[in-house]
């Protein structure tokens, strides 16, 4: 016998073998109940989306606050000293009056 | 008079759960036909089945109504099956060269009359199981709706999401190994 007769005898065996189409005793209600625990079908998308919106504005105020706490913490920028220097100054005023020599 | 399918549908998205439940129960006893084809222990079955129906409960406001509903659950059946067998691909890898002694008698016999026996057939379904096994799970999938369910190559093509020509090349390919992996197991009887 052929190795196509082989298989073909063997799927129709299988074919004659349905599996059964048993439920376990409520079984339905075990599903309900982890449909329970799952947010409702009939909400969309932007539903979600807001839920999510909301739930992140704690966090972001809390980041916001401690970003502003940060930034007044560090001490305003002092002048470079350097800038104010009277021997770059006397060089800046020189560059000033030469063309008028 | 019991609730059209529409009608619960239309309930469940107007925000009353309880509406699923008799969808439930009108489809499980499908939902674990096939899920029995692809998983064999009871308890990898019930975790099918209850994937399953909490999928179609999350994605109900994305049913049309094109189709009729069974159509649509199927589809997520067949896939949600498909996607167990993938997750389980290794654990399910074995030597198909092993055979038992009676799968080994049928194939034995299987040219004469004793094979339509009762213990004849039960080895017959052990070594079909075990052939289906060893395949990869496109090809389980392919075999077990194009052979086993007789579906149409379209159908099969609108329960996977795949093309028609994928699923041509995918049955032939499929065949094809089964081939191979049936002449490993009596290799002196059939090359």
């Amino acid at each position: 016998m052929k190795l196509d007769q082989i298989i073909e005898k063997l799927l129709s065996t299988a074919r004659k073998d349905q599996p059964s189409d048993r439920v376990p005793y409520a079984f339905e209600k075990r599903i309900m109940a982890q449909i329970a625990d799952l947010p409702s079908a009939a909400e969309d998308l932007w539903a979600a989306w807001s839920r999510l919106l909301w739930r992140a504005v704690a966090p972001c105020a809390a980041v916001a606050v401690l970003t502003a706490m940060a930034w007044f913490s560090v001490s305003p920028a002092q002048p470079d000293r350097a800038m104010l220097d009277p021997e770059l100054e006397e060089i800046v005023a020189m560059a000033i009056e030469l063309p008028a020599e | 008079m019991d609730a059209t399918d529409k009608e619960l549908i239309a309930a469940v998205l107007d925000g009353d759960a309880s509406s699923f439940e008799p969808l439930v129960e009108r489809y499980q006893p499908r939902v674990f036909a096939t899920a029995r084809r692809y998983a064999r222990r009871e308890d990898e079955v019930e975790d099918i089945v209850q994937e399953i129906f909490i999928k179609a409960y999350q994605k109900l406001s994305t049913y049309r109504a094109e189709a009729p509903f069974e159509h649509w659950l199927m589809r997520m059946a067949v896939r949600t099956c498909y996607d167990f067998l993938r997750k389980h691909q290794r654990n399910r890898e074995h030597n198909v060269t092993e055979i038992s002694a009676e799968e080994n008698d049928w194939l034995e016999n299987v040219g004469e009359d004793t094979t339509e026996r009762e213990a004849h057939r039960d080895a017959a379904k052990a070594l079909v199981d075990r052939l289906l096994e060893g395949l990869s799970p496109d090809f389980r999938l392919v075999i077990t709706l194009l052979e086993i369910e007789e579906k149409s190559v379209k159908e099969i093509a609108e329960l996977t999401g795949w093309s028609v020509s994928l699923v041509k090349v995918r049955a032939y390919r499929a065949r094809n190994q089964m081939r191979k992996m049936l002449a490993r197991v009596a290799p002196e009887k059939y090359l």
